[in-house]
């Protein structure tokens, strides 16, 4: 059946099934590569995207129960010219070693600092416990996030 | 092998300069001994198998080497923007191609700024001079007095022509002489400075990066159905059932090998999980006893050898004498995604996308096993999320390949599901450590040590078999080729010069569970059994830890990267544990030959639930000449904290049945709270060799954890990893 699916502001219509897990059509059909497959299991938050401004694990989230939602991936983050605050801070800090969770953690991270543009590390630390990183740049990425919410709060 | 004296390699390198000499006799009387040519030069000489000058004024250099995430790509396109005088980014890298690249093994063993580095720095050092001759004709003027920037030739007025305006007529498909000096490390513009990554803004950003976003008009994608358990013998399936299902496209059964091929991935996904419903399996092998998986080990038939000797003379005084043992699990590399591969039959050929460490490798073994020449397959490496090592990247490749072929024409993606990656990935093995020391005066004066372990090596392309997964399970079934021993001894030779040792190696070629190669290989266990050992000497002694290591080496670098530790650490000789505060420091030099790393890690312990936290780890490295400071602090800050994460966590679980650990509940590792802050201090050495850095870090991170813990508590953790229920009963 056709899904009409509304991603990083733009509408689609989708031919998928309504329990097609929406990373696959994220991925498949729209080409968008930041979601990523790590388990299809909610146990790593590497296919993390935004659904009504919630994180939303997109590995079980069912195609059909986010059409109509807006939903953002990291792509639809600031632009090519204009990167988003999250995207040069991790730039800056070198925050990412083979990449493959970076943007799911960006995801989240970017939901933190909607809710709480002030996290302490701690906080930080914690909206981050589902989102593995395999290579051990857990460091940088804290860094990287901190000194984002420095530049987003002073705003554009 | 560490005095003065010719080594080994080196007496190779110097007759291989002696045979250059006897060819060229016919020429010149009096030829001078041509220098050996470095790194992986040797075995591909012509320049033009390494670079490529463009006529936009760009340059294409071509690397056997590939990215994994540890910014290798970034490193080599410095070392060749340095010697050729141009930027980085104009520096166009082809890596891990076999119809491209030259064949330089296997990204692996932290040798690629070594290897490739060495080879890329001369061979461009060499195109310049070629270039600036060339240039120096076109514009008539003498060519020492000729400048270059940004790849372009300019004169004393002025007046210049670029490479790109060269590129036509300089002619690359040559020798290489070794006889150009490359550039002075005084006068580096790009090696040695933090040059940004080349791959991180498309990893940020969501551009294709990875294997797994290649989709070309036409993709299938393709799933397969694994066995329960290792060897199991495919008895009945439902093929028929499988293809009714919407979207499949092929099913394909060959002996045990089942997979499917669909349209949609999620309909892949589907069939797949209807096939494992519908599918009975028969036969396989009992794993052993997990609890008696050490006891096995040290029983088992082993070929045993003395890897290291040194009689010692009698000590003076009383010895006392100290035994440990030490032991480490089956761990697993975890890929964060899991292997992946794309594959294309087109006119006889095979084309296949990977993320495999070694593409010529991969590409014997899959000729091997498809039943082709090697001519007529084509490996072209594309990233995968880090490996760490030999992981399912190489099995992915063949998975695609028996898929494609019966869909003949039309590329076809498999990825692996989460559990597939961590029933079947080959693991780094488990092992077992003796250690026995006597000590007088306060000093170590004999050493001894055995280690128990299963291949570290069982990567594709060794010959004598095959040693892709599939392959095992086709109706025509291949057999892995032997596994290779020495890896189970790396760094099982302490750097301490100790008056007497004795090193002897247990290789047990019988393994129960599929192994292979892992970050480091033996040398994660060996410096932790290492270090430990060490530190627990230390307090018999009486002595601080680092004073006490400082002491036994005779190698001064070794001293000053444990010295510099401690003083990022703030170390303090007189400072006791309080029972949930520590702190420990590890060392070694990896391999004995590469990078020292020294690590100091501080430790919170919760008694009460068991729970050991690593809070903070400086780390000093000594790594010679750096290409890029900030991208070797990432690789040390990962090793230190995936190093962490093996050492508190990891664990392959398994019972007679087989492997239970299938996804992250089952083998959790280190989460953003519980990670370290890591603090790097590099001891730079520009006019040194460089040294293989990637690896180096792991067993010194689990020595420091260890020691922080008995520093701690008083209590020693002998046995890998330091879960909670093993932490509560050390200290019980």
């Amino acid at each position: 059946m056709t899904l009409a699916l509304k991603v990083n502001g733009k509408s689609h219509d989708v031919e998928a099934e309504p329990d097609t897990p929406l990373i696959y059509v994220l991925r498949n059909d729209l080409a968008l590569n930041s979601p990523r497959f790590g388990c299809g299991l909610a146990q790593c938050g590497s296919c993390t995207v935004l659904i009504d401004g919630k994180p939303a694990l997109s590995c079980v989230t069912a195609a059909g129960r986010a059409a109509g939602a807006d939903i953002v991936t990291l792509e639809g983050l600031g632009s090519p010219d204009r990167l988003h605050p999250l995207k040069q801070a991790f730039i800056a800090e070198q925050a990412a070693q083979c990449g493959y969770c970076t943007p799911g953690i960006i995801m989240r991270a970017l939901d933190l600092l909607t809710r709480n543009p002030h996290p302490r590390e701690q906080d930080l630390r914690e909206a981050l416990a589902g989102n593995l990183c395999r290579c051990g740049a857990h460091d940088r990425v804290i860094r990287a996030v901190l000194r984002a919410a420095r530049v987003m709060e002073k705003g554009p | 092998m560490r005095g003065k004296g010719l080594t080994r390699r080196q007496f190779g390198a110097a007759a291989a300069g002696g045979i250059v000499i006897a060819f060229s006799l016919g020429g010149a009387p009096r030829a001078q001994p041509k220098a050996p040519l470095p790194g992986d030069l040797a075995r591909h000489r012509l320049l033009d198998a390494w670079l490529r000058i463009n006529p936009d004024n760009t340059a294409t250099v071509f690397t056997g080497k590939v990215e994994l995430g540890q910014g290798i790509l970034t490193a080599l396109a410095q070392i060749a923007a340095e010697e050729l005088g141009m930027q980085p980014a104009q520096i166009v890298m082809v890596s891990g191609d076999t119809a491209r690249s030259p064949d330089e093994g296997f990204t692996a063993g932290s040798r690629s700024i070594e290897t490739s580095g060495g080879a890329i720095r001369q061979v461009c050092a060499e195109a310049r001079d070629i270039l600036i001759k060339l240039a120096a004709k076109r514009l008539s003027w003498s060519f020492d007095q000729l400048n270059v920037q940004d790849g372009v030739v300019y004169d004393p007025g002025k007046r210049h022509v670029s490479y790109g305006e060269l590129a036509a007529s300089v002619d690359l498909h040559r020798r290489a002489t070794g006889k150009v000096k490359p550039a002075p490390a005084g006068g580096y513009r790009v090696v040695g400075k933090p040059v940004k990554r080349l791959d991180i803004p498309g990893k940020v950003t969501g551009a294709g990066a990875f294997v797994q976003d290649l989709r070309p008009a036409g993709m299938l994608h393709g799933r397969v159905v694994r066995p329960p358990r290792y060897h199991g013998i495919l008895a009945k399936t439902d093929i028929r059932g499988a293809k009714a299902l919407p979207g499949v496209v092929a099913v394909v059964q060959d002996g045990s090998f089942l997979g499917v091929v669909a349209e949609r991935e999620e309909h892949a996904v589907r069939a797949r999980a209807y096939l494992q419903r519908h599918t009975s399996w028969i036969g396989g092998e009992d794993l052993p006893d997990p609890r008696k998986l050490y006891d096995d080990l040290i029983n088992a038939d082993s070929q045993d050898s003395v890897v290291s000797e040194k009689k010692a003379p009698p000590p003076s005084g009383i010895a006392r004498v100290f035994e440990a043992t030490y032991t480490k699990p089956h761990t697993a590399h975890a890929s964060l995604g899991p292997s992946c591969a794309l594959a294309q039959f087109e006119g006889g050929k095979l084309t296949v996308w990977t993320h495999s460490q070694g593409v010529f490798a991969l590409r014997r073994d899959l000729a091997g096993a498809l039943n082709l020449d090697v001519d007529a397959v084509r490996c072209i490496h594309v990233q995968g999320a880090g490996c760490y090592g030999h992981n399912g990247a190489d099995d992915a490749a063949l998975d695609a390949a028996l898929l494609a072929r019966t869909v003949r024409g039309r590329p076809v993606r498999v990825q692996w599901m989460r559990d597939d990656e961590f029933a079947w990935e080959p693991y780094g093995p488990a092992m077992v450590m003796k250690t026995k020391a006597s000590l007088a005066g306060g000093r170590i004066v004999e050493w001894s040590s055995d280690v128990w372990s299963n291949t570290h090596g069982m990567r594709p392309g060794r010959g004598g078999g095959n040693n892709l997964l599939a392959s095992w399970y086709l109706a025509q079934p291949l057999s892995p080729a032997p596994g290779g021993a020495g890896g189970e001894a790396r760094n099982a030779v302490p750097l301490y010069a100790f008056p007497g040792r004795r090193i002897s190696n247990h290789f047990v070629a019988e393994a129960p569970l599929r192994v292979s190669s892992l970050r480091s290989l033996g040398a994660y266990a060996n410096v932790f059994a290492i270090e430990s050992f060490v530190d627990e000497l230390a307090a018999a002694a009486k002595a601080d830890p680092v004073d006490f290591r400082i002491a036994h080496l005779e190698d001064k670098r070794a001293a000053a990267a444990i010295a510099a530790a401690a003083k990022a650490a703030g170390w303090k000789k007189d400072a006791k544990g309080d029972g949930a505060h520590g702190r420990g420091i590890g060392f070694a030099r990896y391999k004995n030959a590469a990078s020292y790393v020294a690590v100091v890690a501080r430790v919170r312990l919760d008694r009460d639930s068991g729970k050991l936290r690593v809070t903070h780890m400086h780390v000093a490295v000594d790594a010679g000449q750096v290409i890029n400071p900030d991208g070797l602090k990432n690789q040390i800050e990962g090793g230190v904290i995936q190093g962490a994460s093996w050492t508190l966590h990891e664990q392959v679980r398994f019972d007679r049945q087989g492997i239970i650990s299938r996804d992250w509940l089952g083998y959790p590792i280190l989460t953003m709270p519980e990670a370290p802050h890591v603090q790097t201090v590099l001891l730079g050495h520009p006019d040194l060799p460089p040294l293989g850095v990637g690896e180096a870090a792991m067993g010194p991170a689990a020595a420091a954890i260890a020691n922080a813990f008995a520093h701690a508590t008083g209590k020693r953790l002998r046995d890998l990893p330091f879960t909670p229920p093993q932490v509560k009963a050390v200290l019980k």
